[in-house]
């Protein structure tokens, strides 16, 4: 077997990786700014209850892009080079966001105060949604096709990117991130939230049919080849299965096909950039699996390291998962562990009056 | 400013940020592992409070080097699209790999770590903190792996139809003689920078809490900062070595494979025998080799460092001069567009951050022999002096690994791509080739501007959490593990969660 073609389909599975799992966490994310109910303080509770749905697994998650990326560097250079230079402002504006994502989880419970947790959670939620639909965006471009010039490099320029077709898509990423988020938030919470996640993924799940359905098709008639209609097919039976099942309480089923929607996405998505990894806008010139391709030997070595190591990875991720399947509510979230600032001076530190009370370790 | 000048610009702010951090990183996270092993090991709670107080800081540290990590792997094919074509076949597969051997487990056992307190049992939440500290270990190997190709390309050929370099050996660049010389030296730099934070802090916290006279803060100095204290003078002591045997190595393996930029270090115009080791050279700004005055030198000493010789023949170092000579001759004068190209490094730059590099771990040094020596036999200090210290020494390590990679990295132009001077001519790329040609000035100036903002209100942040954390102190704390909690017996399953963000 060609290891180029065998590459394409390991790229687009760790792109699925990502999809599927951080797809959850960009719908948690987004979530925050809609999903909670009640007063003030009530909300803020409940957003700290979403935030540690995802808490020990997103940042797990967000490595499947990074090795997405690597493995399109080490197996499609001119790919990664002409897709990351190309796609330059986009790419810019997500990482911006994941850098101040990293930092929102890890750093909003750090200070005892409702204005900095709140601050962070409002950075967290505007970094969900911009990923969200720029991820979108950018592989409704790949499937569109971009404007290349003879050496493999993008001359669209920015505005370019954002045609209708490309936005539609970012807005069918926006809402299959909120579906399968809400589905986790089901999965994973219990009592009155639990239930209302139900609601949103019951919303959710019937704008997805129309939007995510509606660019399935329009990808599928103007841009793709007859064998993805197969992937069209499970994506669309998919979202009404998450409906379907979602209604009758099957949290459990209902995330698996909101999975199963985003691997026939991918598949969609691949399956018309094939047999290239950058189509000509209206069959211009192209940048080819061929073309991008890393030498026999590269592709050889790597396929080794993925095929050892993959499975590994996916074995205790997985594990992740169980420690971590307890659902949580409210009434599950210990004490702020959080410190109020204080100079040097007015502080002996903890050792005179303890940050938290000892007594509600207890 | 143009492209070229921008993506250059950009990647040295982000890559000397992102490298402020990981250093603690690397070497304080087996730190950690090593107090909540003493912890499981000895039951001893003073270790599980050191665990949870340098865990708190490490993990503050983390996001950031995690966070600020992200744009290192895409900025490649962002600003240097051109040098990605040309190395990609070789250069993306350490990257690739370190993505699936090490960053993998870093995150989802760190995750583990953080949230698993009281759902794994003490042995595996244990092994959980040992999985995520030995990955940054081999996260930093595979990282190396790709730089040291930069530096020395080895298992590699050009193929001239398609004008890339491809690899032929992934055996010769993971055994790179550069790369089993940098991985050492930078490892043991990690442990020198996290042995003197978790010495420097603690000094502080002993000192702080023996002045108070009031004993039961004296004896919390003596059962739990004292033996912290000894513990990071220690690690700096053996990583100090470490360093100075791995930079010595390096700096021989350097003079034969980048002579340029050894010499630059040295401010060495012409070749010599007996070389001097110059203490202090004096010009102006970006000066030409005739514009140096050597004030303060030691004889022969750069030729030792150099070559293991004092004099005579073996003693023989190259100049700036006779470099740019023997490049021009071998790879020509001018680049395409007509301009002479500088074969040497920045010679202040080189010079001055070599110096520092070495010169600023003069502070570790001091703190850890004082410490020890205040430490002696049981004894505790209450000299302010020493906490002084220990607080001036902590920056001192992070700028000298700075101080490093900039004498490394500019150290190695005008080529992105050093060529190797055994062979394989053709694989060999200057800076100036590697930059993308897609991308506007106006575009990569924004993004410039907007990520160096970015860092800058993150390093706010992040300076003030570790500080308010250090002083802060070491918490008080109890065992959540599930057997402590089965063995007092109580039914507790709807307990909350024994940390959550």
């Amino acid at each position: 077997m060609d290891l180029s073609i065998l590459w394409f389909v390991l790229v687009a599975l760790l792109w699925t990786g990502y999809l599927v799992l951080e797809g959850f966490d960009f719908g948690v994310g987004m979530l925050l700014s809609l999903f909670p109910r009640g007063d003030r303080e009530q909300r803020a509770t409940e957003r700290r209850v979403l935030i540690n749905t995802i808490g020990p697994v997103w940042d797990g998650n967000e490595v499947w892009l990074i090795t997405a990326g690597g493995a399109t560097f080490a197996a499609f250079p001119e790919w990664y080079a002409t897709l990351f230079s190309g796609f330059y402002i986009p790419l810019a504006l997500i990482l911006f966001a994941l850098i101040v994502r990293v930092v929102a989880f890890e750093y909003r419970g750090k200070i005892a105060s409702t204005a900095w947790a709140r601050r962070f959670d409002v950075v967290l939620t505007a970094s969900s949604w911009v990923p969200s639909v720029l991820w979108g965006v950018a592989f409704a471009n790949l499937v569109r096709g971009v404007l290349l010039d003879e050496h493999h490099q993008y001359i669209g320029g920015f505005w370019a990117l954002l045609n209708p077709f490309a936005l539609l898509g970012g807005l069918t990423t926006l809402v299959l991130f909120l579906l399968h988020g809400s589905l986790f938030l089901a999965l994973k919470t219990d009592g009155e939230l639990r239930h209302r996640a139900r609601r949103f993924a019951g919303w959710f799940g019937l704008a997805a049919i129309v939007v995510a359905g509606g660019w399935a098709v329009w990808a599928q008639v103007a841009f793709s080849v007859g064998w993805t209609w197969a992937a069209v097919a499970v994506a669309a039976l998919g979202l009404v299965g998450v409906v379907l099942t979602n209604a009758r309480g099957r949290e459990g089923l209902a995330f698996i096909l909101s999975a199963v929607t985003l691997v026939a996405a991918v598949v969609l998505i691949f399956g018309s950039m094939y047999p290239d990894v950058m189509p000509g806008l209206h069959g211009g010139p192209s940048l080819s699996i061929h073309a991008a391709s890393s030498t026999h030997y590269t592709l050889t070595v790597m396929t080794w390291v993925a095929v050892f190591l993959t499975p590994v990875v996916i074995v205790y991720q997985s594990w992740t998962y169980w420690v971590f399947r307890r659902r949580l509510t409210t009434s599950d979230m210990p004490a702020p562990a959080g410190l109020a600032w204080k100079k040097v001076k007015d502080a002996l530190g903890g050792h005179e009056t303890p940050a938290v009370d000892p007594s509600e370790l207890a | 400013m143009d492209a070229l000048a921008l993506a250059r610009w950009q990647f040295a702010i982000t890559t000397v940020y992102h490298f402020i951090l990981v250093p603690l990183t690397i070497g304080l996270a087996p730190l950690v592992a090593g107090m909540q092993t003493a912890w499981v090991v000895t039951k001893n709670e003073r270790w599980l409070r050191l665990t949870k107080f340098f865990g708190k800081l490490l993990l503050i540290n983390f996001a950031l080097g995690v966070a600020t990590g992200l744009l290192q792997e895409f900025q490649f094919g962002m600003n240097w699209s051109e040098y990605s074509r040309f190395v990609g076949d070789i250069f993306g597969a350490p990257l690739a790999m370190e993505s699936l051997a090490a960053f993998f487990v870093e995150s989802t056992f760190l995750g583990l770590w953080i949230f698993g307190w009281d759902r794994l049992n003490k042995k595996v939440h244990l092994a959980c903190a040992w999985a995520f500290s030995l990955a940054t270990i081999v996260s930093a190997f595979f990282i190396l792996a790709a730089n040291s190709w930069m530096q020395h390309p080895v298992g590699a050929t050009y193929n001239a139809t398609t004008g890339r370099a491809e690899m032929v050996s992934i055996g010769k660049i993971l055994t790179n003689n550069t790369l089993w010389a940098a991985f050492p030296h930078t490892v043991t730099a990690a442990f020198l920078v996290a042995g003197t934070f978790v010495c420097g802090v603690a000094t502080w916290w002993m000192v702080r809490l023996v002045r108070t006279k009031k004993p039961h803060l004296v004896e919390l100095a003596r059962s739990t900062y004292r033996p912290a204290v000894i513990l990071g003078a220690c690690v700096m002591l053996v990583a100090g070595v470490g360093v100075i045997l791995s930079g010595d190595a390096q700096g021989k393996i350097m003079y034969q494979q980048q002579p340029g930029k050894m010499s630059a270090a040295e401010s060495l115009c012409e070749g010599q025998e007996n070389a001097s080791f110059s203490i202090l050279t004096i010009g102006p700004w970006n000066p030409t080799c005739d514009e140096l005055t050597r004030v303060i030198e030691v004889p022969g000493v750069a030729s030792f460092l150099g070559t293991g010789h004092f004099s005579g023949p073996d003693s023989f170092l190259p100049g700036v001069n006779d470099v740019q000579k023997e490049m021009s001759a071998k790879f020509g004068a001018t680049d395409s567009a007509g301009n002479p190209i500088q074969y040497t490094p920045p010679l202040a730059v080189s010079y001055w951050a070599f110096r520092l590099m070495i010169g600023l771990a003069v502070f570790s040094a001091a703190l850890a022999l004082w410490a020890l020596w205040a430490t002696r036999r049981g004894r505790m200090s209450d000299n302010t002096w020493l906490s002084r210290l220990g607080i001036l020494a902590i920056p001192m390590p992070f700028l000298a690994c700075s101080f490093g990679w900039i004498f490394t990295e500019v150290g190695r132009q005008p080529w992105v791509v050093a060529p190797n001077p055994t062979g394989i001519d053709e694989v060999r790329l200057l800076t100036e080739r590697g930059v993308s040609t897609a991308v506007p000035a106006g575009v990569m100036l924004a993004s410039m501007i907007v990520f160096t903002l970015l860092y800058l209100v993150l390093g706010v942040i992040w300076y003030r959490l570790i500080h308010r954390y250090a002083i802060e102190g070491v918490p008080e704390v109890h065992d959540e593990s599930p057997e402590a909690r089965a063995a007092s017996g109580e039914d507790d399953s709807d307990r909350p969660l024994s940390f959550a963000y």
